[in-house]
């Protein structure tokens, strides 16, 4: 008894709260716990800091003007001149042919699966684009590469081909999740009015989760615009120079990355380390950017059931994974 | 009496209707004439042989304790219940004269003469000028646009408080206010009955006074028929007053009309003991 703080009314009344063994060993518990999943969660930022710092401290001096404005030089006297510009506007260019394919479709299938199909058929559609989410982008490279570049040759529109079936399930399973949100009562308000069921779809329940479409897209166009494997079948055999005819063959970041980190010259290091830099950048942009975009579908639908919506926004991330390729 | 004479009345639910109270009421007109009306959710009955006539600008208020399918049944008057898949009605709802459930009617333009206003008020997150007009361009009434939305919305006692800000979110009115836009909304497409399923049961007192008010001024133009919980209501706004009630009987649990009269009737010598019970606050 002689462990145990006194009560206020007097030693013999036993005080309610008092501290014996278990509760000691629940404490002890508690922060263990508590201590190990901070340090996960240190450990996760680390590795972004550490991924992105190196890449920079690597890749900055490969910075300059000529780097953005500039070719290949080709200049075996001055192996640090010339930069990546074809490499840049080609990536630019197969990525926005590739978005342009994958979009109506992808936002197509959605509509279909969440406002027309039966409970069933949604249900099977849905099973199929989540199994095309998870083959690896070398198989669709080399499926790509069977149908399109054989006897015909490379191009830059196979490659967007190719990005754009990578695309597709991306769209459509997050346009179908942004689709569910959009409430019941707002459907029911524009049947209500007497319109048909595709123009409620396309008056009202496509513009009220615009914010969210868009959320899926530029997380797709993050995603795809470091694709390798499938440009590397596509698109890869491509002259130093800018271009925009998607009927040849166009340099692309991630190609110039791979061939140049291969290469014997320094220099060319750093030019991949440089593009390395500009890939990591353009992912944060359409990261934050699919932010504020879904915040802004969340204020247009305010009185919505926000907390569900927080929910399935987190739950939507999680679509994004990278398959190892 | 523009009732169907193709319709046989003898087999209904023997309904004692008071003319007293409205002079000349016996010429009164038959909008929806409902007959034997029941629906299912799956194999699960919900409504079971409803029978009622509705009158032509009259406000019809539909009563009773919770989950006794007064929406259920409402939603059958603009085909609503066709939203949902597993929902399957039986008998007829005859709106002058025609089955609203027949095999060539289209239930969207069902809706373009019978709009409706639900419980939560739920505008477009468009703008409030575009809330109104969205509808109207869909339905091809685009002439004098600007003049068919300041209508609506002066029919709706909303025009003094938001004619100078019609560009900005709907969103951004208050619960009243947007819920008297939704009224705008259902006024401006022009239909012919407005059906109301718990329109107040959001609002605040003071909005839900206005909403009152505004149906006692719409009834002029529509037939009207609410859905409320609220039985004080039902009295300050109902011509008309039907009671729904749970049966419970045989193992099922389906809602049932148990009475249909004037409002006063029901509320002061009603029938049935059921009604009584229920609008004496022994029951509900």
């Amino acid at each position: 008894m002689s462990t145990l703080p006194t009560s206020a009314n007097g030693p013999d009344v036993p005080p309610i709260f008092h501290v014996d063994r278990r509760l000691k060993r629940r404490k002890i518990v508690n922060r263990l716990m508590e201590g190990v999943s901070t340090l996960a969660a240190l450990l996760a930022v680390a590795v972004l800091v550490l991924l992105v710092g190196s890449v920079v401290v690597r890749g900055a001096s490969a910075f300059n003007g000529a780097f953005f404005t500039q070719v290949a030089s080709g200049d075996f006297l001055n192996p640090a001149g010339g930069g990546i510009a074809h490499a840049i506007v080609g990536s630019a260019v197969i990525v926005l042919l590739a978005t342009l394919i994958a979009v109506p479709v992808g936002v197509l299938v959605a509509i279909y699966t969440s406002e027309f199909a039966r409970p069933q058929v949604a249900g099977i559609v849905r099973l199929c684009l989540d199994v095309l989410n998870g083959i690896p982008s070398i198989v669709i490279g080399i499926f790509i590469f069977g149908l399109l570049v054989v006897g015909r040759g490379q191009a830059a529109w196979i490659a967007s081909v190719a990005l754009s079936v990578i695309m597709l399930p991306l769209i459509a399973r997050s346009t179908q999740e942004v689709l569910t949100l959009v409430p019941l009562t707002l459907r029911e308000a524009a049947l209500g009015v007497g319109v048909a069921k595709w123009r409620m779809v396309i008056g009202i329940v496509i513009p009220a989760s615009l914010g969210g479409i868009m959320t899926g897209v530029s997380l797709a166009i993050a995603r795809v615009a470091g694709e390798t494997a499938p440009i590397l079948f596509t698109s890869s055999i491509a002259v130093n120079q800018i271009s925009t005819d998607v009927s040849h063959a166009l340099q692309t970041i991630p190609v110039l990355i791979f061939t140049y980190s291969e290469s014997p010259e320094p220099a060319d290091h750093a030019k991949a380390w440089g593009g390395a830099i500009l890939l990591i950048g353009f992912v944060l942009f359409t990261s934050v950017l699919s932010r504020m975009l879904m915040s802004r579908m969340k204020r247009r639908l305010e009185g919505g059931a926000r907390g569900e919506l927080l929910g399935r926004v987190t739950g939507l991330l999680g679509l994004f994974r990278r398959p190892s390729a | 009496m523009d009732d169907t004479p193709s319709t046989p009345r003898s087999d209904l639910k023997p309904i004692q209707i008071s003319e007293r109270t409205r002079p000349g009421s016996s010429t009164r007109d038959i909008v929806f004439d409902v007959q034997k009306l029941s629906l299912h959710y799956g194999s699960t009955l919900a409504i079971s042989e409803i029978t009622v006539p509705i009158y032509k600008n009259h406000v019809t208020a539909f009563i009773g304790p919770s989950g006794c399918g007064k929406s259920t049944f409402i939603r059958c008057l603009n085909r609503m219940n066709d939203l949902v898949p597993i929902a399957r009605v039986t008998g007829q709802v005859l709106y002058h004269g025609q089955d609203l459930y027949g095999p060539t009617v289209d239930p969207v333009q069902v809706r373009r003469h019978i709009g409706m206003v639900f419980q939560k008020p739920n505008p477009f997150p468009k703008s409030i000028y575009d809330n109104i007009a969205w509808g109207l361009k869909i339905l091809g009434k685009k002439d004098n646009l600007d003049d068919r939305v300041e209508q609506a919305l002066r029919k709706a006692a909303l025009w003094d408080e938001v004619k100078d800000r019609l560009k900005s979110s709907g969103l951004a009115l208050s619960g009243g206010q947007q819920q008297r836009l939704c009224i705008a909304r259902a006024i401006a497409i022009e239909p012919d009955v407005i059906l109301m399923d718990e329109p107040a049961s959001a609002l605040d007192p003071i909005s839900t006074t206005r909403i009152e008010d505004l149906i006692h001024e719409l009834k002029q133009d529509y037939t009207i028929a609410i859905v409320t919980h609220n039985m004080q209501q039902a009295a300050r706004v109902a011509d008309m007053t039907a009671f729904f009630s749970l049966d419970v009987s045989e193992g099922r649990r389906a809602g049932v009309l148990v009475e249909y009269d004037e409002t006063t009737t029901i509320f002061t010598r009603p029938a049935d003991k059921r009604t009584e019970d229920y609008v004496t606050g022994r029951f509900g």
